[in-house]
């Protein structure tokens, strides 16, 4: 018993517990979110969504999950095979990285790195590489574009973005994460920033291809995107990034706005999953009542509205920082 | 196409015919430069089933089934385009009842169609919730014809000379709380779909068809009405009781996507008025006229007859030599001719304006192929 507390003292060993306990997160997370989302639509379309696995459905998606991984995995012919197959892996890796920094409360987080926001924002920018590297290799022109739309989608959705989460930061001065938390003490930032939560959240759905800015992988239009090609669990990794993503941005969400674990009677890390799961839900909530924007207009809507709006949000913040 | 040394600007991309947004089999051969549309050729007859052709080989009576398969969402209306054609053919009068009772179930059959449209173009644009109210309000008009009819999408009702099956109290008082309903609904949709930011943005001044090209390209249906001119069979080619009814025309004025999608929605509520006169209006008497020969075998001779089904003007032709067997019938099919325009408006446009006009057009693929 000493030695296990030993080995788990040191930086390796926390290294480790963190890696399997940000591995398991992630799974249970992707199944309760797919059967969130199954459920979310199914009542804002008036139907029960699934019913037959478990308690009102509750382990359908295990089951789906079991049904993908007995898939063939098939690779078509004339892909790149290299590039095909390490796209799903390069999608995934990322997006376990960003769970190092988040702070589930106080004491629960895995390294509390100076940089953390920074660390976050570098690795969600990676995806856009996977995607790329997904649909070019697949060989095919669906593919292609669901790939190109989404370089070009991200590149101008993580501008507005990473200015919108300058404002907070600006506000607490440092860009570790619980710091910016521990600024919360008196109100969330969401009071005082609000312009800026609103154009957060925007970004932030349009950064995890959600609808009404799903365009990478449009049904009604490609097909199913730059992921068209994939079959079986390397599509199942695609999908279990997307939702993984989701927790991200929706956890950046709480810990810049929401005021992170700060929540009264109920332990820390039982808020920030509340808050989490909350925005996640007014995101699904887009999903399931917004048509799709066409590209052209997601494109001008980033540059011409966004973009200045969060420069104009960051600089009276700093202005009003400077006089205070 | 390109000369070497050129370097190659424009690529082909296949839309179809498996796609999610080519409602059945029809493919569309895009000559793309970036998102941008240069050229777009339908390719059609995935789905050819040879339906003039079994017209010629099978008497009139076995042809009526046929006539719920050539556009499976409006199928009433061919059934009463068809048994219109043979009725005039040979002389049969049908009752009056029969005619009120053709005109309502053709009307809720129009509703439905409408309904599935809007349903099926709203995920064409990508909001998927708009698909399930739509599908439960179809849902009552499935179960009230499938009382009267015995079947709930490809339906055989007709017969020549009535129809076989009297309407009967229940059903009237569920078409009536239908109608109460679906009104209550347009509030709804209006809320939801019609005053959303995205999709004004989306349909607003795309895909503008000229009331010059309506004429020219021999449009039909929403696609004609939407550019501004009123034309409609109910109205214009009176037949059945139609004219009996009270109902308005409802034209689009720019002739873009918004356009047609309202004269869709505003045809639904004409429709609905005109099934709550028919049901008050209802006379008593026969389903059937009295006197339909065992075998119909017509005289010598041709004939025409037009309807308004949802998506446009469908004509059936009949040739006959005097045989149990039609010499030629010759469909005219709305959706042949709406299609048609695609290659014009489709140019210039992104991909994504591609599925907003190829789903305001309203193709049924089956329809087009025959």
């Amino acid at each position: 018993m000493d030695n296990l507390v030993r080995i788990l003292g040191t930086d390796l060993g926390r290294m480790l517990a963190g890696l399997i306990g940000v591995i398991a997160l992630v799974s249970v997370n992707a199944l309760f979110l797919i059967w969130m989302e199954r459920k979310v639509a199914a009542h804002m379309q008036l139907r029960p969504g699934p019913m037959e696995v478990g308690w009102h459905g509750a382990i359908q998606t295990i089951a789906d999950a079991l049904k993908l991984m007995g898939k063939e995995l098939i690779t078509p012919a004339e892909v790149d095979r290299s590039v095909y197959l390490l796209a799903p892996i390069v999608v995934f890796l990322p997006v376990l990285l960003s769970f190092l920094v988040i702070p589930f409360s106080q004491t629960l987080v895995i390294r509390d790195m100076n940089v953390g926001v920074l660390l976050i924002l570098a690795f969600a920018a990676l995806t856009v590489l996977a995607i790329l590297m997904a649909g070019w290799a697949s060989n095919n022109k669906y593919a292609v574009f669901g790939s190109i739309r989404s370089v070009a989608q991200n590149v101008a959705y993580e501008i507005p973005l990473l200015i919108t989460v300058m404002s907070p930061i600006l506000m607490v001065g440092s860009y570790r994460l619980t710091d910016i938390v521990a600024a919360q003490e008196k109100f969330w930032f969401i009071v005082s920033q609000p312009l800026a939560f609103i154009l957060y959240i925007t970004c932030a759905t349009a950064e995890t291809n959600r609808a009404p800015f799903d365009l990478p992988e449009a049904e009604s239009e490609l097909v199913a995107g730059f992921h068209t090609e994939y079959s079986g669990m390397r599509f199942g990794l695609f999908f279990l990034a997307e939702y993984t993503n989701m927790f991200i941005v929706a956890a950046l969400a709480t810990i810049f706005f929401l005021g992170g674990w700060r929540g009264p009677v109920l332990p820390g890390w039982v808020w920030f999953l509340l808050k989490v799961y909350a925005i996640i839900f007014l995101i699904m909530w887009f999903r399931w009542t917004f048509p799709r924007v066409r590209f052209d207009q997601l494109i001008t809507f980033a540059w011409k509205i966004l973009i200045p709006l969060a420069f104009a949000n960051l600089l009276l913040t700093a202005l009003v920082m400077k006089l205070m | 196409m390109h000369e070497p040394g050129q370097e190659e600007k424009t690529y082909v991309l296949n839309f179809g015919p498996q796609h999610p947004s080519t409602h059945g089999v029809l493919r569309v051969e895009l000559q793309m430069e970036g998102e941008f549309i240069t050229k777009a050729a339908p390719d059609i007859g995935y789905g050819h089933r040879g339906h003039e052709h079994m017209a010629e080989n099978r008497n009139y009576q076995q042809f009526l089934p046929n006539m719920g398969r050539v556009d499976y969402l409006h199928a009433l209306a061919y059934n009463q385009g068809y048994c219109m054609a043979v009725e005039k053919l040979t002389g049969l009068e049908v009752p009056e009842r029969a005619e009120f009772i053709r005109v309502i179930t053709a009307e809720l059959n129009r509703i439905a169609s409408h309904l599935l449209w809007v349903g099926a173009y709203l995920l064409d644009l990508g909001a998927f919730t708009p698909f399930l109210y739509c599908f439960d309000d179809r849902e009552n008009i499935l179960d009230l014809l499938d009382r009267v009819t015995g079947s709930r999408l490809t339906y055989c009702y007709y017969r020549f000379g009535g129809v076989p099956k009297d309407i009967d109290d229940e059903f009237m008082a569920g078409c009536r709380a239908f109608i109460t309903r679906l009104r209550g609904r347009f509030k709804d949709y209006d809320d939801l779909v019609t005053k959303n930011i995205i999709f004004i943005k989306r349909t607003r001044d795309i895909g503008v068809i000229s009331k010059e090209q309506c004429v020219r390209y021999g449009l039909t249906g929403p696609m004609v009405r939407g550019s501004g001119i009123p034309y409609d069979i109910r109205k214009s080619e009176p037949y059945s009781v139609y004219p009996r009814f009270d109902f308005e025309i409802p034209i689009g004025e720019r002739g873009d996507i918004m356009d047609r999608y309202l004269v869709r929605i505003r045809e639904m509520a004409q429709s609905l008025r005109i099934i709550e006169q028919a049901l008050d209006k209802l006379p008593d008497g026969p389903i059937m006229a009295e006197k339909v020969p065992k075998r119909i075998k017509p005289a010598a001779g041709e004939v025409y007859q037009a309807v308004e089904t949802a998506r446009g003007e469908f004509g059936c032709y009949i040739v006959s030599e005097g045989d149990i067997k039609p010499y030629r019938i010759k469909l005219r099919v709305p959706s042949f001719g709406n299609l048609s325009i695609l290659p014009e408006i489709a140019v210039d446009t992104l991909v994504a304006d591609l599925v907003a006009i190829l789903g305001s057009i309203d193709v049924v693929v089956p329809e087009i192929d025959r």
